[in-house]
């Protein structure tokens, strides 16, 4: 068991609580840039696609988790960052402007679909954004000007002052580069959700009409949430479209963007280490239905089962499981099995048992 | 004449959307939380009624076998919420929310591995049989579908308005815990209206499958049944009709004025209209509380 002491403000939003945690994301961190050394490209490839799914997952942690607004159609965001990277990239702007130009345009986007689409409440807010996810499938593939239509594009190897990154060519290299994002995104959030601004977002979360009485601009604060929020998943999808290598509108449908709100309800809403466990879910979840697949059908003499989408239906009961159990996510049974060892052997049962609580109708005001 | 015949295809494609629409509302108005599983439960009442009508399948009476699907779809969305949803009671609505779209791809992967992923047709008794009017031919399905609409929409509205679970359900949700003070059994009146969507996803489904092939992405309709619900005004059963006949009327519409590509915008762009310039829909449930 271990105390921590604080004498002020500042000790509160210290960046790590106590010198050992920072001990352990260090060695966490060292892990992470060993790791191309350590593994083959196969599972490189697995792991710059969890981090890029970690970053998309973190931009809707800031709306969802944080902000508690549910979106169900960021992978519309995602489309757009990907397709303005590329898009500048074709028009002669180095990558290294295009990716953050892309994020930033994105999060203006965003903003501005925001002011309307956040006058809405939950529920409604809910299929507002799923309609813009529709709606942007659509729209890619009557735009063909500037899309390619149902063709769709193909990224362009990145150079980044005459570094030639590419996704087969240059694996390792690709993976730093998805690797730095993902910490220059880490820093932003972490360090949001320990300015007044975090704490806001916090604030609406919990109850509106209470941040609104302790003086937050709550459509103010909500709508920088979202434009933050597209921001960050702008440039997961400029990422992935270069890891992708070709995309199309078929690549940002509606079922990524149910995926990314599953992944960080999965992986346990309200914290960064949710968004970055559910990745891990749904980046090796295929990998681990195909082994096992392959496993039962050769003890039981099966032959290849087809099933087609096994995948999103073993993930959709996975989360079905969580919700009903655990609905904070992994990152809540990391937290209890953390607690259980910690207290060791005064932890109780009911010491995380949720308050009960009763829905009121929102239709009367 | 070609505008006439539109517009009665497009009532009764309406009718489905707007059947699913009510699936919606219904659950809202009771529980006040949304299932996005209501299109996957659709396909799934759909593919019942085709397992037990068919030749193929089991080949019973038509006219026993739509009842029994829709007892059977009826006693599975009991059970659904006994098992499952009943879990999340007193959870924000968003917990419901993913619990439902998680719902719908299992639902979808079932049908899938039973039934295959051939579109499936329900041999009525009435397929093919038109009713011609001058020019204007109106297939037995479409009247059958616009008919059936109309009477249920009709019954589940007086039920909410005049039975006494109607009315217990509707307080229900408007304050769970004031509810269980005035003795109604809230988690019992929640088991009945999943029930109750059940049952209207089955006569939806037997209608659908009537009227065009289905297969286990069917479900996905239930999107378009969203736009209807929102345009209607989340809450109200004569606005969940409404919209679903405004989408479906728009529909064919737009597919045969505008061109190609911008048809399928049309009915989410309707919706995100709605959305922003008036968001409690056209039939408004908001009131103010009186002090």
């Amino acid at each position: 068991m271990r105390f921590v002491f604080k004498r002020s403000y500042d000790d509160d939003i210290k960046l790590f609580k106590h010198r050992q945690q920072a001990g352990y994301y260090v060695l966490l961190l060292v892990l992470m840039m060993a790791l191309p050394w350590l593994v083959d490209d196969f599972f490189l490839g697995e792991a710059t696609n969890v981090l890029i799914l970690a970053i998309a997952g973190m931009g809707l942690m800031l709306l969802t988790g944080q902000t508690g607004q549910v979106s169900l159609g960021h992978a519309a965001f995602m489309a757009l960052g990907c397709y303005l990277n590329v898009i500048l990239m074709q028009r002669g702007v180095p990558f290294i402007i295009s990716l953050p130009l892309a994020g930033i345009i994105t999060g203006i986007v965003g903003a501005i679909i925001a002011m309307p689409i956040l006058r809405l409440h939950g529920i409604y807010l809910a299929i507002g954004t799923l309609a813009i996810s529709v709606l942007s499938e659509d729209i890619i593939v009557i735009s063909k000007k500037w899309t390619g239509g149902v063709i769709g594009l193909v990224a362009e190897p990145i150079n980044i002052f005459g570094l030639d990154i590419d996704r087969y060519g240059t694996p390792i290299l690709f993976y730093f580069l998805v690797l730095f994002v993902t910490l220059f995104v880490l820093l932003i959030f972490r360090n949001i959700l320990r300015a007044p601004l975090g704490r806001a977002f916090a604030a609406i979360r919990d109850s509106e009409v209470s941040a609104q009485a302790l003086g937050v601009n709550v459509t103010k604060t909500k709508i920088t949430a979202f434009a933050l929020s597209c921001g960050i998943v702008g440039l997961a999808g400029g990422l992935l479209g270069h890891f992708a290598g070709a995309f199309n509108h078929e690549t940002f449908n509606l079922v990524l963007s149910i995926q990314l709100l599953l992944m960080i309800v999965i992986g346990g809403l309200g914290s960064i280490h949710g968004a970055f466990f559910g990745a891990v879910i749904v980046g090796f979840l295929p990998q681990l239905i195909a082994i096992s697949r392959d496993g039962i059908s050769s003890i039981f003499n099966l032959g290849s089962l087809p099933l087609p989408g096994i995948e999103t239906a073993s993930f959709a009961f996975i989360l079905v499981i969580f919700i009903m159990f655990e609905p904070r996510g992994i990152y809540g049974v990391w937290i209890k099995i953390r607690t259980y060892f910690e207290l060791f052997p005064f932890y109780r049962k009911n010491m995380f048992k949720r308050q009960k609580s009763y829905l009121k109708t929102e239709r009367m005001k | 004449m070609d505008i006439l015949q539109l517009l009665i295809s497009g009532l009764a494609n309406g009718c489905v959307y707007g059947l699913i629409a009510l699936g919606f509302v219904l659950i809202y108005k009771a529980t006040e939380a949304v299932n996005f599983a209501q299109g996957d439960f659709m396909m799934f009442g759909a593919f019942i009624t085709i397992w037990l009508t068919n030749a193929d399948y089991m080949g019973i009476n038509f006219y026993l076998a739509v009842p029994l699907a829709i007892l059977i779809m009826g006693i599975l969305g009991y059970l659904l919420d006994m098992l499952v949803i009943r879990r999340m009671f007193g959870q924000p609505q968003i917990a419901v929310v993913i619990l439902t779209i998680a719902i719908g791809f299992i639902l979808r992967f079932i049908a899938g591995v039973i039934w295959g992923h051939e579109p499936h047709l329900l041999e009525t008794p009435f397929a093919g049989k038109e009713l011609k009017i001058g020019s204007l031919v109106l297939g037995f399905e479409e009247i059958a579908i616009i008919i059936v609409t109309l009477l249920l929409t009709l019954f589940l509205f007086l039920f909410f308005r005049k039975a006494k679970l109607g009315q217990a359900m509707q307080a229900a949700s408007q304050n769970q815990l004031a509810a269980y003070y005035v003795g109604i059994p809230v988690k019992k009146v929640q088991s009945l209206i999943w029930a109750l969507a059940g049952v209207v996803a089955a006569v939806a489904g037997a209608l659908f499958a009537s009227k065009g092939a289905i297969d286990p992405s069917t479900g996905l309709l239930g999107i378009k049944a969203f736009a209807a619900a929102v345009i209607g005004g989340f809450g109200s059963l004569p606005g969940a009709l409404i919209g679903g006949l405004i989408i479906g009327v728009v529909e064919p519409f737009a597919a045969y004025y505008l061109p190609a590509g911008y048809s399928q915008v049309a009915p989410y762009a309707i919706m995100l209209l709605v959305l922003i310039l008036r968001p409690a829909g056209l039939f408004s449930q908001m009131q103010n509380k009186k002090v």
